[in-house]
């Protein structure tokens, strides 16, 4: 298995065909869509795309129209994992009985946070511990967003949503993001990695090797895909916000492949976590006191992680 | 399944069996220009072909064609980026993303 | 048409028909070994335990070539059942009660987007308070979602009627998820004699087929998008049109089936109706009682006769209206709570009757709820009440709960 290539080494090896077509609903500059728009040109047309509902499937799938040029299947908002087990058993049956004559078919789950990590999260453990061979892409825009900007289990510590309203008595949400990629880690897929919209080279090397790899069992990217609605910036600093967000060590772009995991992309000089959230109106509330703590949250993270992965991978503030 | 310009929509048995859209791609049909308030417009004298504006569109309006292009200083490329106008929203993300500011963002007439 | 004459002969003499001791819930599991299911995903729950067991015994000594997904709950169950059904495979699932309601939420889906996925639903009591017995409410929540719904009354009936829920449901007219419903222990744990038949000679009689709009990279479709309010009644509008195609459907597959099989099933079955005055009609395992309970009346001279429901939706309008016609009055006994109305099944009949301005007059009555025992005297008092009520001339304003401690005395 380690001798699964880098794929694409520049832009120039970047497929050219695309399978999301544009004319969706989106918001301008939405980050899911963008990682959305690679998952698909990097799967390759043999694919089976399973969403879950929320922002993506929303604005890309309303009669009569649809983006997908795959065969895409949605079924309801927390099932996807379920149904893409259905979906891969039976082409393993059909393949068996001689009936599938499509060929290596891929089945991909494309599915925003509020399915993933909160509403679906039963179905995916499930689908993680029977070892299906689906590729599982997150796109994380921390919120249910297609809703209208409610909380959800990966919205993180103190930001606004609508549902952790900025008020007299209360600011923001309460409880830290939480960490699902420790939890994927501890149903040991074949593959794991973390990414962001900004690293489209690392999305598309990660998200290619998570298929290939899915040949043998369950893989899982995390995307985080940042939301100029929910997120509360101008729409045209989607990419220099999720650079931020690796910069200042909130967000880590990893990689967890044959029993070892890496930090994929190196932090020499961190940013101060300060440079992220200014640039965010989910933000703008908070004091002084609430970047240091959460400054004080990224210290540890970053602590953490360095220890795991046995190096100095994200370096000390600047 | 029909949606004609007349406003007509099509009847229960002319709809695909449980509603299926057996077009696939066909938002493409939709316009979006009007979403824009500025519009992006590539320089290409100083635009490097480096592929950037390309990759991060998340609409995917920003195109790779096969023309050639002499630059004024006698530059050649082989290929170009073009937006297309029909599905550029005008997010701006191509203009904050260029390395050389080759993009500028235009205001649309109203 | 020759073929399948010659191949009657072979069976009609016994010839690979076996007699098993069989309960309901195995008589389930041979029925899906017979129709070569390519996916199970169900998950256990009593009473239909027997069902998933059997079938995984079936796979792992390899007399069933399918894949069971051990899912890790109803909801995850029906879901995997609509993906492996969208991606062409023909698939089978089984739940109970707490089970189905928690399927709830899929089962528009797998209507909505015209599956034909087979369930069995072993008729269990809903919660609260819990209860592990047999009654129908948990099959009656199921009415109003577009699925085809059989209902089974002996492990004969079971293997029968799963087989034939294939043949349904997978027809390109209906493409309908079917249920086949059954009574929990009284049907599902009782070992009865079932006559199986050769696996191979069943699957002549249920060859599969690709449904139109299946998943396939070459022909790419996008299943289950957002209708907004111009498309959402029209689409939604062509289960109910399949769901009304379905009963000549159904009727068809019936007329093959007893003619390809030997048997003699009908949608309705009837005992006694030619000349009855007044009517008993029930659903399920209950159908013993009924008919035990008619030979007692008639033997004392009651014109009473008794029918049998084994299709709950689409209603058989056309044979409620027959043979109500003509009878002085009908009772229902419902083996299910109608909540702030009168019984389920007495509702749907009770409304046919209407629209199709008959006057018979009936009552509606409950029996059976939570398993609570049944005796041949509670039928046979259910026969005084319809006797009664035909008398008179009045249907009964009150739905009576036979069997239930503390249900007025005087009627």
């Amino acid at each position: 298995m380690s001798n699964i290539k880098v794929y694409y080494r520049t832009i120039r090896d970047l497929p050219l065909d695309e399978y999301l077509a544009p004319g969706s609903s989106a918001c301008w500059g939405c980050g899911p869509l963008l990682a959305a728009r690679w998952v698909t040109k990097v799967v390759g047309s043999n694919a089976i795309i399973v969403t879950a509902t929320g922002c993506l499937y929303g604005v890309t799938a309303v009669y009569p129209y649809s983006s997908w040029k795959h065969p895409m299947i949605h079924v309801a908002f927390g099932n996807a994992p379920s149904v893409a087990s259905g979906v891969e058993t039976a082409i393993k049956v059909l393949k068996r009985k001689g009936e599938w004559d499509a060929g290596d078919t891929k089945v991909v789950v494309i599915a925003g946070d509020g399915a993933t990590v909160d509403i679906g999260f039963g179905a995916l453990s499930g689908m993680l511990e029977r070892r299906h061979r689906v590729a599982y892409v997150l796109y994380d825009n921390e919120a249910y967003m297609s809703t209208g900007i409610q909380r959800s289990g990966s919205t993180p510590m103190y930001a606004w949503t609508t549902t952790t309203e900025i008020g007299k008595v209360r600011k923001g949400k309460l409880e830290p993001k939480k960490d699902v990629l420790s939890i994927i880690l501890a149903h040991n897929p074949i593959y794991t990695a973390s990414t962001t919209v900004a690293h489209i080279m690392d999305l598309a090397n990660k998200v290619k090797k998570a298929v290939e790899y899915s040949s043998y069992g369950p893989t899982f990217v995390h995307v985080l895909a940042p939301c100029p609605t929910g997120w509360k910036y101008d729409e045209s600093l989607t990419i220099e916000i999720a650079k931020l967000a690796v910069e200042t060590g909130m967000w880590f772009n990893l990689e967890y492949e044959d029993g070892k995991l890496r930090v994929t992309t190196k932090v020499p000089k961190r940013k101060p976590v300060k440079e992220y959230l200014s640039l965010q109106g989910r933000f703008s509330h908070l004091t002084d006191d609430d970047i240091k703590i959460i400054q004080q949250m990224v210290d540890e993270n970053v602590k953490k992680i360095n220890e795991i992965v046995g190096e100095e991978a994200i370096g000390p503030l600047a | 399944m029909r949606v004609s310009n007349e406003g007509e929509l099509a009847k229960w048995y002319e709809i695909p069996i449980a509603g299926v859209v057996n077009e696939p791609g066909n938002t493409a049909k939709i316009i979006v220009s009007g979403w824009r308030t500025f519009k992006p417009v590539i320089d290409q004298d100083k635009c490097t072909r480096c592929g950037i504006c390309w990759m991060y569109c998340p609409e995917g309006a920003i195109k790779y064609v096969n023309k050639p292009y002499s630059t004024k200083k006698g530059i050649n490329y082989g290929f170009t980026y073009e937006i297309d106008y029909d599905h550029c929203k005008g997010c701006r993300i191509c203009v904050v993303e260029c390395p050389v500011k080759a993009i500028n963002a235009v205001r649309e007439h109203e | 048409m020759s073929e399948e004459v010659e191949l009657l002969e072979e069976v009609s003499g016994a010839k690979g028909r076996r007699r098993l001791p069989l309960t309901g819930d195995y008589a389930a599991a041979y029925a899906v070994k017979a129709a070569d299911v390519d996916v199970v995903a169900a998950y256990p729950i009593t009473p239909q335990t027997p069902i998933v067991e059997r079938i995984s015994k079936f796979i792992a000594d390899g007399e069933l070539n399918a894949e069971m997904i051990h899912v890790e709950s109803e909801h995850s169950a029906l879901s995997a059942c609509i993906g492996a059904s969208a991606a062409g495979a023909r698939v089978f699932t089984a739940t109970s009660a707490q089970g189905l309601e928690l399927m709830h939420e899929v089962i528009n889906i797998a209507s909505g987007m015209r599956l034909p996925i087979v369930m069995a639903v072993v008729a269990r009591a809903l919660s609260a308070p819990v209860s592990i017995h047999g009654d129908y409410g948990d099959v009656m929540s199921m009415k109003d979602t577009g699925w085809i719904i059989m209902i089974a009354s002996n492990a004969q009936e079971v293997y029968d009627f799963v087989i034939m829920a294939f043949k349904i449901a997978e027809n390109p007219s209906v493409l309908l998820p079917t249920a086949v419903a059954f009574d929990g222990f009284l049907t599902s744990h009782v070992m009865e004699p079932v006559e199986i038949y050769d696996d191979d000679y069943v699957r002549k009689f249920i060859p599969k087929s690709k449904w139109p709009h299946a998943l396939d990279p070459r022909k790419p479709l996008t299943m289950n998008a957002t209708a907004l309010p111009e498309w959402y009644y029209e689409i939604r509008y062509q289960v109910i049109d399949a769901l009304n195609k379905s009963y000549n459907v159904i009727r068809e597959v019936m007329n093959e089936f007893n003619k390809y099989f030997n048997r003699n099933y009908r949608i309705l079955d009837v005992y006694h109706m030619d000349d009855a005055e007044y009517a008993l009609i029930t659903y399920g395992a209950m159908w013993g009682f009924a008919r035990e309970a008619i030979d007692r009346a008639r033997a004392r001279g009651v014109k009473v006769g008794g029918i049998n429901f084994n299709l709950l939706r689409p209603i058989p309008t056309d044979k409620v209206v027959d043979l109500l016609s003509n009878v002085k009055s009908f009772i229902v006994i419902d083996k299910a709570f109608g909540y702030g109305a009168a019984g389920p099944l007495f509702t749907d009949i009770a409304a046919v009757l209407k629209i199709y301005d008959i006057n018979t007059p009936g009552a509606s009555a409950t029996h059976g709820i939570g398993q609570r025992t049944m005796f041949v005297k509670d039928f046979e008092r259910a026969i005084d009440l319809v006797v009664k009520v035909g008398n008179e001339g009045k249907s009964l304003k009150d739905v009576v709960h036979l069997g239930l401690r503390g249900w007025g005395e005087t009627l």
